[in-house]
């Protein structure tokens, strides 16, 4: 390993020829995806990849790194997503409410997960996951309620700085670029940014200890280490990670409203990729983000182009019904938690 | 360490104040709400729902206190058992019409049996299936039953279409019974009653009965049971496949409340159940029981009081309790 790929990565590249070959795949897919694949749709798909890689990577800190389960990932997504959204419709499109609108919903969003941390890790894991699933609907249903402020179920359409607009375009000798392919670089660049941070978190001492309070945590009390503020801090950063990826959300969408960012549904995606991927490899997030969101976006035609193909055979176009694409992904979110515990990269790994 | 301690049941206790709550509750929130009639119908609404949200936590508590199961799945149960009542509702309809209160409870009783073969009959495939790999893994445990949640509701899907199905109330369900200026709906009646049929019976089988005896004695200490020459893995079953059953029951009791169903109903619910089972303590009956009491009367009270703080006085109250026991009313001592 190179000493460059050694600082970049944390020293922790991704094990194996095949996984290697996968990820740079993924990564060069997305930094060139305005060049390759043109069209409005595709550079939707590409940007949702980006930030949902931060968002999958920032939950297998808390899942697969710290071993507890929370159903309030969405939540900080959507402080995140309406910090910066907020800002932008009340402030008006500038760099400054941009700015100012994360910085508030970082500090609130690592402020709750303070507090819930408080609540229920002090006393066991699993209450853990019952009481952030009930916080997270009852903000849910607070920020639709909310109407006045965040305008309710319809949410917030705003307008982003002059930069990333789509009407701007920026001219360098014979190179023209959209203001909209500079916004998908804003985001794709900070994604990229965020998980090597968080790869850097995960391979610190402090990732560390939350692998070994993970593992075995009465040894690691009885080493000295406070389990309880161990957890706390990683549940924080998970917390603002999520933030931040609701920020690169707000920025792309131009939109923030409770079914892109608070919804359950939204959760369920994320444990999905997770598992799917690989749960404490952090890599996993990246491939388990890609092939969801994929398969969210083409599986269902390739599905009822063969669903429609097998018309005559019995059983085989219900199977491939297009709606049934989730409870798929439910069996195969399944069969990973027993048999590929590590996932797809887990998988890899052997090779 | 006596076997006091760690009962689901909280009979034996001589720890009465969390008993006292409701009633503080309601007594306090007595001249809040000003008008007595408002107030009657106010606890009597929220006591009535209290004792649905009861019936649908009691199953996901009793299984957790056994077998240290914390089990996601258990809003499927819910859904499946409300899908269930409603495919049998056609082949009811003249009964369920009938405006005779002893054709519609007859009607109403054939769904729940129904519904509750039907969800422990599943709960023993889910029990099987889905969670016997992984018992005392607590991750993978919440991240299997999740998955078997998915599954589940999108099986429902499949069946039965994304939309809304309509359940409607027999006819002699409907309305209210009007006692001056306090107005209760007769379905809140039927509900209360089967809510203190299940506690009651839940009550006599854990503490008067061998069964019984052998879920505490398993509660309390697993191995000795098994040592004993007991199979606790068929007891694990059991009690799973009733607290599959309970839930199956309580979404027959929830759809005809609510009167419609949708694939997400249990989900939905599962919510309030949580809060329920842990300001109750985990895998206790008793706390569940006032537990559920409490926040579907403060529910009521803060919906009536200030509307806006309603939809986080669950929430608020969980905070409370939490911090005044850190482990809920009754924990279950040994977790």
């Amino acid at each position: 390993m190179s000493p460059l790929g050694g600082i970049i990565l944390s020293g922790n590249p991704p094990r194996g020829v095949a996984l290697t070959l996968i990820l740079l795949a993924i990564l060069l897919g997305l930094a060139l995806a305005p060049v390759l694949f043109p069209g409005m749709e595709a550079l939707n798909v590409a940007a949702k990849i980006c930030y949902f890689v931060v968002l999958a990577a920032s939950y297998d800190l808390l899942l697969g790194y710290t071993g507890i389960v929370s159903f309030a990932h969405t939540m900080f997504f959507g402080i995140g997503g309406y910090g910066a959204g907020l800002a932008l419709y009340s402030l008006g499109p500038s760099w400054s409410a941009l700015v100012l609108g994360t910085g508030a919903a970082l500090v609130a969003a690592v402020a709750l997960a303070l507090v819930i941390g408080l609540f229920s890790l002090r006393v066991r894991a699993i209450f853990f996951a019952m009481i952030t699933l009930a916080v997270a609907s009852a903000f849910s249903v607070l920020a639709s309620q909310l109407s006045e402020f965040t305008g309710g179920e319809d949410g917030r359409t705003f307008r982003l700085p002059e930069v990333l607009r789509p009407s701007f375009h920026f001219t360098a000798g014979p190179f023209t670029m959209s203001g909209r392919v500079l916004a998908y670089y804003f985001v794709f660049a900070a994604s990229v940014v965020l998980f090597l941070l968080l790869l850097r978190v995960v391979n610190s001492p402090f990732g560390r200890v939350l692998q070994a309070i993970r593992d075995n945590e009465f040894r690691a009390e009885a080493l000295g280490y406070r389990i309880v503020i161990y957890r706390s801090i990683g549940n924080c950063l998970a917390a603002a990670a999520a933030a931040l990826a609701g920020v690169l959300s707000a920025v792309w969408l131009r939109y923030t409203g409770p079914a892109v960012t608070l919804s359950f549904d939204i959760m369920l995606d994320i444990l999905l990729m997770v598992v799917i991927g690989g749960m404490g490899t952090l890599y996993g997030a990246v491939i388990g983000a890609a092939i969801f969101v994929l398969a969210e976006t083409y599986l269902q035609n390739i599905m009822a182009m063969i669903s429609h193909a097998t018309a005559g055979v019995p059983l085989l176009p219900l199977i491939f019904h297009p709606d049934r694409w989730l409870l798929w992904l439910g069996v195969l979110f399944v069969l990973s938690v027993y048999f590929f515990p590590l996932g797809i990269v887990g998988r890899l790994w052997r090779r | 360490m006596t076997a006091r301690g760690a009962s689901p049941v909280p009979l034996h206790h001589r720890d009465l104040l969390p008993v006292l709550l409701v009633p503080a509750v309601a007594l306090a929130a007595l001249p809040l709400v000003g008008s007595f009639s408002t107030w009657v119908t106010l606890t009597l609404a929220g006591l009535a729902m209290g004792m649905i949200i009861f019936i649908i936590a009691s199953g996901l508590t009793l299984v957790f206190g056994l077998m240290d199961v914390l089990n996601f799945g258990h809003g499927a149960f819910i859904s499946i058992g409300a899908y269930a009542a409603a495919v049998l509702v056609p082949s009811l309809a003249g009964f369920l019409h009938a405006d005779s209160l002893f054709y519609n409870l007859v009607a109403l009783l054939a769904l729940i049996a129904l519904a509750m073969v039907v969800t422990g009959l599943l709960g023993y495939a889910f029990e099987r299936i889905i969670i016997m790999p992984v018992y005392g893994q607590h991750l993978k445990q919440i991240l299997v039953t999740v998955g078997g949640l998915i599954v589940a509701e999108q099986i429902l899907v499949a069946i039965f279409g994304p939309v809304q199905i309509a359940l409607t109330l027999p006819t002699a369900f409907r309305g209210a019974l009007v006692f001056g200026d306090v107005a209760i709906e007769r379905y809140r009646v039927i509900a209360v009653v089967v809510g203190l049929l299940v506690f009651a019976v839940m009550l006599l089988v854990l503490n008067r009965t061998r069964i019984g005896l052998l879920i505490r004695a398993g509660v309390e200490n697993g191995e000795m049971v098994e040592a004993l020459g007991y199979h606790i893995r068929r007891l694990f079953v059991g009690v799973f496949m009733a607290g599959s059953a309970l839930a199956g029951l309580g979404g027959v009791m929830w759809g005809f409340y609510r009167e419609t169903l949708t694939p997400a109903m249990g989900m939905d619910v599962m919510v309030l159940v949580f809060i329920v089972v842990v300001i109750g303590g985990l895998g206790s009956v008793g706390g569940c029981f006032i537990g559920a009491l409490l926040v579907a009367v403060v529910a009521n009270y803060t919906g009536f009081l200030a509307p806006k703080l309603a939809l986080v006085s669950n929430i608020l109250l969980m905070a409370l309790i939490l911090l005044w026991r850190s482990r809920g009313l009754y924990p279950v001592a040994k977790r």
